[in-house]
């Protein structure tokens, strides 16, 4: 069923958009900036760009899920011996493969074209990848178990997009942001994924002491895709049941606790501060003069 | 009810907010058997196949496929049924032989999509989207997909609706091929035609109940003796007498034609015959026919089968 899936997904002008052509634009557009003003930013750009391409996942299988439903498709599989669980866990992986080749490609177009020094922590990155796939794929499961229609979805969906987009760091470097807001910030998932990334790519962090950012997204993801599997439905007419908000809300536990304590050390925000400095120039839409 | 039967049902209820759509639902199909649930549209038919397939739950009563029951058994109960749902939706950019090969793949022994799609007549679109295909294309994939894994109960839910004529006979072709594989099928259908050819037994039913339960013929022939006689005239008749002639229990117009349904044909004709000289009309036609299945219909229901 993955094959069949990722099939499916390349036939898809939209898919090959959004996952493809969409954090491509980011790349250049960063790229330009770090080309023109401070080439070494190019490594905390790139991990900027890598969360975003990450975080589409979240958009993408929501819609499908709930598109699959709507037409009556899902009704159909229900027929067969394949579960809720098989049918949840072949998204996953099949998005998970497809988003590695547009994670490649950025990182060779960094290199070739923007001339980023190094690779970052390979590793780190990596496993980032690979949790952070998963964690917003899951949290797109999520939301399309809880919401009755297209329009729902597509409502929440934006919902959660403008504030992974704008508050998580992903667009507005997390140091620029409002202190109001990055008390907020810090309980959400992207921030993570992001800060995690620019720490991988900048201070070449290792895998060990990027544990507490890995095992929240790891508790995120399998506590959503548990909620998602318990909550999943077949029927186009069937409806979510009203508590089941309420459960997907449980999927951001994980972040709530980790963002108490973020808001107490400040550990977060320190490293933020420091990959941004850590670059020759600071990053700013001002012209430096060379 | 008989015990051993490959599909047994008894006493099925099942509500929708207020609507009772199964007031206890009874009947039993036999291995090998071709069965039809033959009744209109909100008659309960595709609420009665859709919980012998385990898409929906009972309210009361039991249902046992195989001596599984579609709730509780989980995969094993998968494996040995096949269903081609009323509609069957596909990702549009799926190919006839993905999909073929998809649900095979659910199933530990399937069969081979080449030969699925030589036996229904896909060969040539196997690389077709599905949004490509035609209705009757469309449907001959759902019966496919429904044997992939050859099951030994078949269910098909409407399987022509919506269908012309000519592909609707396409589709016959087919269900009577598989009634030679000795396969127990149960069909769901408004189609009069469809349950009279198809069927070794029907079930008539109608506002969630069975009205009606044996062969073809032996419903046929409790229909009262009852026989069709279709009179077609000169001059339209104007005041309704024909209703009133001997032997008559009912009289319809129908297009041109007047439906005259008697048990006492041979007075009947007589009486027509008088009727259309004191009329001074002419026959133009006639015809006699045994009763169908609809006429079954209508005598126990006082309604047409598609009103």
């Amino acid at each position: 069923m993955t094959k069949s899936r990722m099939r499916l997904a390349m036939r898809n002008r939209a898919f090959l958009f959004f996952s493809l052509v969409t954090p491509l634009a980011f790349l250049f557009g960063y790229g330009a900036l770090a080309r023109r003003y401070s080439p070494s930013a190019m490594p905390y750009l790139l991990a900027m760009v890598l969360a975003l391409t990450i975080m589409g996942s979240f958009w993408g299988l929501s819609v499908q899920l709930v598109t699959f439903r709507e037409q009556g498709i899902l009704r159909r599989f229900r027929v067969t011996p394949v579960g809720s669980s098989a049918m949840l866990a072949s998204s996953l992986i099949s998005n998970y493969f497809l988003t590695l080749p547009t994670i490649v490609i950025e990182f060779y177009l960094s290199r070739s074209l923007f001339h980023m020094n190094g690779l970052g922590n390979l590793l780190s990155v990596f496993v980032l990848v690979t949790i952070g796939t998963v964690t917003f794929a899951s949290l797109g499961l999520i939301v399309a178990s809880v919401t009755n229609t297209m329009q729902e979805t597509q409502i929440i969906n934006q919902i959660i997009w403008f504030i992974f987009l704008f508050i998580s760091g992903a667009t507005i470097p997390f140091p620029k942001l409002p202190v109001l807001v990055q008390k907020f910030s810090v309980f959400l998932p992207a921030t993570y994924l992001v800060s995690g990334l620019q720490r991988a790519m900048v201070d070449h962090t290792s895998v060990v002491d990027l544990g507490a950012y890995l095992a929240s997204l790891v508790g995120c993801a399998l506590i959503a895709f548990i909620i998602a599997a318990q909550l999943f439905r077949w029927e186009p007419e069937s409806k979510a049941p009203r508590q089941a908000k309420l459960w997907a809300a449980a999927a951001v536990i994980p972040f709530i606790l980790l963002g108490i304590w973020e808001n107490f050390n400040g550990d977060l925000r320190r490293h933020a501060v420091k990959d941004m400095q850590s670059i020759s120039e600071p990053y700013s839409l001002e012209r430096i003069d060379h | 009810m008989l015990s051993g039967a490959t599909i047994e049902v008894s006493n099925l209820t099942k509500r929708y907010g207020s609507v009772e759509a199964l007031r206890g639902v009874s009947f039993a199909v036999n291995e090998g058997e071709v069965f039809g649930l033959l009744g209109p549209n909100g008659a309960g038919k595709t609420s009665t196949v859709e919980i012998l397939e385990g898409l929906r739950a009972q309210d009361s009563g039991t249902v046992s496929v195989c001596g599984l029951d579609p709730q509780t058994s989980g995969v094993e109960f998968k494996y040995v049924i096949g269903a081609a749902l009323q509609s069957t939706a596909l990702p549009d950019t799926m190919r006839v032989q993905e999909a073929l090969e998809l649900f095979g793949s659910f199933y530990p022994k399937h069969r081979g999509a080449p030969e699925l799609l030589k036996r229904f007549g896909l060969e040539e679109k196997r690389n077709a989207f599905y949004s490509q295909l035609s209705g009757g294309q469309k449907q001959r994939l759902a019966l496919a997909m429904a044997l992939v894994n050859d099951p030994r109960v078949v269910f098909l839910d409407e399987p022509t609706a919506g269908l012309d004529p000519q592909v609707r006979r396409e589709i016959y072709d087919i269900i009577e091929e598989l009634k030679k594989e000795k396969k127990t099928i149960l069909i769901t259908t408004h189609y009069i035609e469809e349950a009279e050819r198809l069927c070794d037994r029907v079930a008539i039913v109608d506002h969630g109940k069975v009205i009606a339960l044996g062969t073809p013929r032996e419903l046929k022939q409790r229909s009262g003796a009852v026989t069709r006689i279709t009179v077609r005239m000169a001059k339209p008749e104007v005041n309704g007498a024909l209703g009133s002639l001997e032997g008559v229990t009912e009289c319809r117009a129908q297009d041109e034609d007047y439906l005259l349904y008697s048990t006492r044909v041979p007075r009947t004709i007589v009486a027509l015959v008088k009727h259309l000289e004191e009329q001074n009309n002419e026959l133009v036609s006639l015809e006699i026919s045994a009763p169908s299945l609809e006429d079954i219909f209508l005598e126990l229901t006082g309604r047409r089968l598609r009103d």
